[in-house]
């Protein structure tokens, strides 16, 4: 539709998740039409995220060194490990400021219908970092969908009786809900997850 | 004439769309195969998504929409929140899924295959001990419901009455001396009577005794019903080697 670079901006943009065609044309459009210092520093910030960002060797989350910042930090208790499918789920976590323990990133979760089993995840590296020693519990903060249940079964089974305590995040009502508009599924859970007043 | 409609079926897989969306394929009732689009699903707070959840049974309001049904309401009919909670079982009905979602047509009501999967499904739910003989035996049973019975009681190919001891894939089940070519394998009575099992539509509660029972005969059966399936439905269905076999048994079927 358009001419030359436009055009491969708008192709560009567009292949990026969660951004349609109507999307791209606009952030194309806003770039040809902003500051051209502002377009270049985009530029460069992408650059240097593909040079500089790699996987940390250790938990598997985003770092910019061999090992990442929460790997790196010897305030965090590294005997407790919260295992999550992705490392985007990191950063919600470290929101909270709640949890200053150590993480894992599978990598996703058990999918038989895509071909993920076991082995297409960071299960062998979990295992591991437990054999290792020092670690007193590992939890399964897994996403509350069919998925993750079962990737979150899967993995207390695999570490029953390896030594740490394996734990659940609880899952029930949301903050700031009316309890009729939970649906019936959420409600078993949090009356399943109830604890003492 | 109202672009909305309601309609009961099971949810055989979920993907992620876009931000906090997720697609949601169902095997309905009125119109068979369906893929819809639940809006906002994957948030926390919302009131679909965890009905929405893979291997439910449930009532939905569904939406005309361009590309997507879009899901309005979902009502939880049967959660078989057990096939979530254990990794067996959900590898067992990913297999029954995987299945269905090759088989069935969009747009295209099956009442066989609809019946066929909602009994394995609630099968699979009592949590078995023994998950794998389900998935063989719903293997045989959904290519019966798609036009391909394993016969077990005569020879597949001329009709002489049986018991025959010749099992092939190809041919479609028992095969008589005369009928069954080189390299077809003869097999003892007992893997006979383990695919007759299998096979027979209805008797999910036999299916229990023959794991236990049956042993080197069901294993056996087991790997002919994969081929079976596999041939016939003219799929590799990779969720079946997510499912925990027994240990080794008998050499495959595989003819």
């Amino acid at each position: 539709m358009y001419e030359g670079a436009l055009q491969s901006l708008v192709d560009e943009l567009g292949r990026l998740p969660g951004v349609g065609p109507k999307s791209a044309q606009r952030i194309a459009f806003h770039l040809v039409a902003g500051e051209d210092a502002d377009a270049r520093r985009l530029a460069a910030t992408i650059v240097r995220v593909r040079e500089t960002v790699t996987t940390c060797t250790r938990c598997f989350s985003v770092a910019e060194q061999p090992l990442c910042r929460v790997c790196r930090d010897e305030r965090r208790d590294h005997g407790l490990i919260c295992v999550v499918e992705e490392a985007r789920d990191v950063f919600a976590i470290e929101r909270t400021r709640d949890f200053a323990g150590a993480y894992h990133v599978l990598g996703g979760a058990l999918s038989p219908l895509d071909g993920v089993g076991p082995d297409e995840l960071r299960v062998a590296e979990l295992e591991a970092r437990v054999a290792e020693g020092g670690v007193h519990e590992v939890i399964l903060a897994m996403n509350t969908n069919g998925a993750g249940e079962a990737t979150a079964a899967f993995l207390s089974r695999r570490l029953a009786g390896t030594g740490p305590r394996v734990t659940r995040l609880a899952s029930g009502l949301p903050a700031g809900g009316d309890l009729d508009y939970a649906d019936e599924v959420t409600l078993s859970r949090a009356f399943a997850g109830r604890r003492e007043a | 004439m109202s672009r909305s409609y309601r309609d009961r079926g099971v949810v055989l897989r979920t993907q992620r769309l876009g931000e906090a969306d997720r697609i949601v394929t169902l095997l309905l009732e009125g119109r068979g195969l369906t893929r819809t689009a639940a809006k906002g699903a994957r948030r926390p707070g919302s009131r679909i998504g965890a009905r929405l959840e893979p291997f439910a049974v449930v009532d939905v309001e569904l939406h005309r929409g361009r590309t997507f049904e879009v899901v309005r309401q979902v009502e939880t009919v049967e959660a078989n929140a057990a096939l979530r909670a254990d990794d067996r079982l959900w590898a067992a009905a990913s297999v029954l899924a995987e299945v269905v979602l090759h088989v069935a047509v969009e747009g295209e009501r099956d009442h066989g295959l609809q019946r066929l999967l909602r009994a394995g499904l609630a099968a699979l739910a009592t949590a078995p001990a023994e998950p794998d003989v389900f998935v063989d035996a719903f293997l045989l049973r959904a290519a019966s419901a798609v036009g391909f019975p394993v016969r077990t009681g005569s020879c597949a190919r001329c009709d002489a009455p049986g018991p025959h001891a010749h099992l092939s894939v190809v041919g479609g089940g028992t095969l008589c001396g005369d009928c069954a070519g080189e390299g077809t394998q003869r097999v003892g009575a007992g893997v006979v009577a383990a695919v007759r099992t299998l096979a027979d539509d209805g008797a999910w509660q036999a299916l229990p005794g023959l794991a236990r029972e049956a042993g080197p005969d069901r294993v056996r059966a087991g790997s002919y019903a994969r081929a079976y399936a596999e041939h016939h439905l003219d799929r590799r269905l990779r969720s079946y080697d997510a499912v925990e076999r027994p240990g080794p048994g008998s050499p495959e079927v595989r003819e």
